[in-house]
């Protein structure tokens, strides 16, 4: 089960990095990334082991509903286990260096290595439901690492609408997933067979689309992207860039196979994913903050990806995987790099950056190697942007396809020209920049570096993941990786993008400037705001008209609605008491008498204290009822409760202004009569329950088992805490949160903030 | 002490603080009878846990709030995580034993003259009972009783 242990290791190393970042501070984050490093290096000497037949484990999880902890290594889950673990393990030194001194780096740290055990959990998962598990986890912890500085309510704001988008479309996938399975007879990932006649096809593409098109920002959903910007940018670069956004992606990849070649799929991918491309793109260019133009383009490279899958065939998943690689090395090198320069300069801002590169050579060239790549000058981004190119031009909607593909390729340059190069160039700027430790240049440059020269040797990429990959979603794939396709239709668009891409870009003074004067939130976003503000004011109104904040509406309500209920179920019963109801010794009745009487006295003493006194007898009396009826571990319970609630009302009553009778005559009559109508309902109910039997009551095996099963004679102990012992577990646990509840309450109120008092 | 203003909590009656200082340990040995006895006779973790609350209510009444928190030494936060521990502890020890989760693990000593004692994870589980109850009540009572 290496798989199983590869994630449970990085949930654990997850709980120990804040006292690692203690003792180490900003240089925990070496130490730390020695197990994606190691886990890196494990997946990448089982390459070959995939290439020939994917290694599989499975253990039984809960196989009562088909949910098994199922892993399985093919090509695909081994280039993302790769980007995971490589990424993972460089952010984690960038991310320690980058919060250098701050006291909250340890928690960083530990989100980053929970999203890394959950997202290498999406990806190894050979089982839907666990999968989905895993999906859930990054969304949990991307709002985590999103809402991190959550003194800033950007931050906040951004982590839950990307919690809201994610999660909601996580709905629709889990309902999606669950159908596919049944649908298809087994949750085992790789044992699925093609949906794509089945009758329930459209349905259940449809919820899974969603699941996949919110997780991976596709139009309308690509607003949540940009706002979760506000995580400190080590997160950007290996959340929202290299791979939870990609998870989406990873999903349709992955289902390709499954779902795949129909036209619902190819419609609705191919548009969704142009759209997607078109508009990434273009909004990247009037943005001002690096990350989010970075952002911007991540949302059109997103939309790259699925559109790739859309077009299916031999040359659009080679295209698919390549780009893929691409894009996470050069756009988490270019997000490194925006940190490197924020940290450097403590501005983002384009606009006022400039001549960076005397002062931080080293970022510089990092960032000039990543703009090369995504420009698609430099191999890896070469390779990838031909591929893309080539399938698209292969579609029978070419001229569409290719445009939007131009479009977005324009628009790329553009920003590659403008991140990579001009922020560096000319005049310096900003006098207070500065190179950052080596631990803040390292992640950018090796992915730089990776970005350039992985491509240089696309015939081994191709036999190291390419193929595997590109099988994984294209069973029996039997493409070709190179470099030089010779002079073709795809070449001259790649170039002919390039040139209006970087012709482009000295109009982007002028696309910021436009850009900066919208104010507020646009299309999408706002239509999202606007439901969300609905669904508040529709709670709102709720909350006011069922919470009136007086107890006796709340006690009428409650018992109202109790007595109702009761009596439309009990009407349908034929009355029956139990033989003995009026075999009543007289040592009872006079207990009854005086219980009556403690009940009456209570409702007209004049004082609150005496009222809680007589209200004691009451509560003795019943602890007598349980001795008498020979059950002393309530009866002690019962006392113990009642001396305990009368302290608490003593020292509720200290605070409380003099007892006053407000209520009128008739109110009171009133409550009187809604008090015995439910008493006597009760008492019917119990009566009636007594002289019922339902079934073969349990108290039978209590009596005989308890002390040959469970080695105790008092069989009310061995029920609590063997027998139903998980019932009491779950008591136990929810005693204790009310208790740290109220205690949290009393404190806020203390310190006079927080809890409000009505 | 004696006259201060501290809070609501004004008068020191020598008689009750004489009488909770001598209850207070009597109580809580009686709420350990109590648990310890609990499997075979009546008694039990939450009876146990509600009379040494109960005791150490008695005491706050008469000294101070502060005082009980001095005397159990321990943050009744951490009290209450310790039993819930103690309850988790005993269901995995069963599951450990490839069993189901809070399977009755009993581990039992026949000594001479025909004393036997056997100790199992439920008594373990009514520990944790006990330590929820005895903190969570006390709690409550506590910070109720320091609102100012």
């Amino acid at each position: 089960m290496e798989p199983l242990i590869a994630v449970t290791a990085i949930f654990a190393l997850a709980l120990l990095a804040p006292q690692t970042s203690r003792l180490l501070a900003h240089r925990a984050g070496w130490l730390l990334s020695l197990l994606p490093f190691g886990l890196f290096a494990w997946m990448a000497s089982l390459s070959p082991a995939v290439n020939a037949d994917p290694p599989k484990w499975n253990q039984p999880w809960v196989p009562e509903i088909g949910l098994n902890l199922a892993f399985r290594l093919d090509g695909l889950a081994l280039l993302f286990g790769l980007l995971i673990t490589g990424i993972g393990g460089l952010v984690l030194v960038y991310a320690g260096e980058y919060m250098k001194g701050d006291p909250r780096a340890g928690r960083l740290l530990s989100f980053l290595l929970f999203f890394m055990g959950s997202m290498l959990g999406v990806v190894l998962a050979d089982n839907l439901i666990l999968l989905f598990v895993f999906w859930e986890l990054t969304s949990v912890s991307s709002f985590l690492l999103i809402g991190f500085n959550s003194d800033e309510e950007g931050s906040r704001r951004g982590a839950v609408q990307a919690l809201v988008v994610t999660g909601g479309g996580g709905l629709a996938l889990l309902a999606g997933l669950v159908w596919m399975g049944q649908a298809a007879q087994t949750f085992e990932v790789s044992n699925l067979p093609s949906l794509a006649s089945h009758p329930a096809y459209t349905g259940l593409f449809a919820l899974v689309a969603i699941g996949c098109f919110t997780k991976s920002a596709q139009f309308p959903f690509h607003f949540w992207l940009p706002n979760a910007m506000k995580a400190p940018t080590p997160v950007s670069a290996y959340l929202h860039s290299a791979t939870m956004v990609k998870a989406g992606v990873y999903l349709l990849a992955r289902l390709s196979p499954t779902l795949g070649g129909t036209q619902p799929w190819e419609v609705t991918l191919t548009a969704v994913g142009g759209a997607t491309m078109v508009v990434g793109g273009g909004l990247a260019l009037i943005q001002h903050d690096l990350k989010r133009i970075l952002a911007y383009t991540t949302v059109g490279a997103l939309g790259t990806l699925v559109l790739t899958l859309g077009i299916g065939g031999e040359k659009a998943a080679g295209a698919a995987m390549a780009f893929l690689l691409a894009h996470a090395l050069y756009k988490g090198a270019m997000f490194l790099v925006a940190g490197a320069v924020d940290h450097g300069t403590g501005t983002r801002d384009i606009r006022v950056l400039s001549g960076l590169a005397k002062q931080m050579p080293v970022t510089g060239f990092a960032a000039l190697l990543a703009g090369l790549s995504m420009l698609g000058v430099a191999p890896m981004g070469f390779l990838a942007k031909e591929m893309a190119f080539e399938a698209t031009l292969s579609s029978p909607l070419a001229v569409a396809q290719a445009g939007a593909l131009s479009l977005a390729a324009v628009a790329f340059a553009w920003v590659a020209f403008v991140v990579g190069w001009r922020i560096f160039r000319g005049a310096p700027s900003q006098p207070d920049a500065h190179e950052g430790s080596p631990g803040l240049w390292l992640g950018p440059m090796v992915l730089g570096l990776l970005g350039v020269g992985l491509g240089c040797a696309p015939a081994w990429l191709e036999g190291f993941v390419g193929v595997a990959a590109a099988s994984s979603v294209l069973p029996g794939y039997s493409g070709h990786w190179s470099l030089w396709h010779g002079f073709n239709l795809a070449l001259g668009l790649g170039v002919a993008c390039i040139a209006l891409g970087l012709i482009g870009a000295r109009a982007s003074d002028r696309a910021v400037a436009w850009g900066t004067s919208i104010k507020g939130a646009i299309g999408c976003e706002r239509a999202y705001e606007a439901a969300f503000a609905g669904a508040r004011r529709i709670a709102e109104t709720f909350t006011t008209m069922v919470q009136s904040g007086r107890l006796r509406a709340y006690l009428q309500t409650t018992i109202g609605t109790t007595l109702v209920l009761l009596a439309a179920a009990m009407l349908r019963w034929t009355p029956e008491l139990p033989d003995h109801v009026f075999d009543i010794r007289p040592h009872e009745a006079l207990l009854l008498v005086a219980m009556l009487a403690g009940v009456i006295g209570a409702a007209h003493s004049k004082s609150r204290l005496s009222a809680v006194v007589i209200l004691g007898v009451v509560g003795f009396g019943v602890a007598l009822t349980y001795v008498l009826l020979g059950a002393p571990d309530l009866a002690m319970t019962q006392i113990a409760v009642e001396i305990l609630t009368v302290i608490l009302f003593v020292l509720t009553f200290i605070h409380l202004p003099k007892f006053q009778r407000t209520s009128s005559v008739a109110t009171r009559l009133g409550d009187a009569l809604v008090a015995t109508v439910f008493g006597a309902a009760m008492g019917f109910l119990c009566l009636m329950a007594s002289a019922r039997q339902f079934g073969e009551p349990v108290s039978a095996y209590f009596v005989e088992n308890s002390y040959p099963l469970a080695h105790g004679r008092n069989i009310v102990n061995v029920v609590l805490v063997d027998f139903r012992g998980l019932d009491t577990m779950g008591e136990i646990t929810v005693l204790a949160l009310a208790g740290l509840g109220v205690v949290a309450l009393w404190s806020a109120k203390r310190s006079g903030g927080g809890a409000s008092t009505r | 002490m004696v006259g201060q203003a501290v809070g609501r909590w004004r008068i020191y009656s020598v008689i009750l603080a004489s009488v909770a200082r001598a209850m207070l340990p009597l109580l809580l040995v009686f709420s350990l009878f109590l648990l310890w006895r609990g499997h075979n006779d009546p008694g039990g973790g939450f009876t146990g846990g509600l009379v040494a609350a109960a005791g150490f209510a008695l005491y706050a009444m008469a000294f101070q709030p502060r005082s009980v928190r001095r005397v159990i030494r321990v943050d009744l936060r951490t009290l209450m995580g310790t039993g819930l521990l103690c309850a988790a502890v005993a269901g995995v020890i069963g599951l450990a034993q490839g069993k189901p989760f809070m399977t009755g693990v009993w581990i039992s000593w026949h000594g001479p003259e025909g004393i036997a004692v056997e100790i199992g994870t439920p008594f373990l589980f009514d520990v944790g009972v006990y330590l929820v109850v005895l903190s969570v009540t006390l709690s409550i009572i506590l910070s109720k009783a320091e609102e100012r």
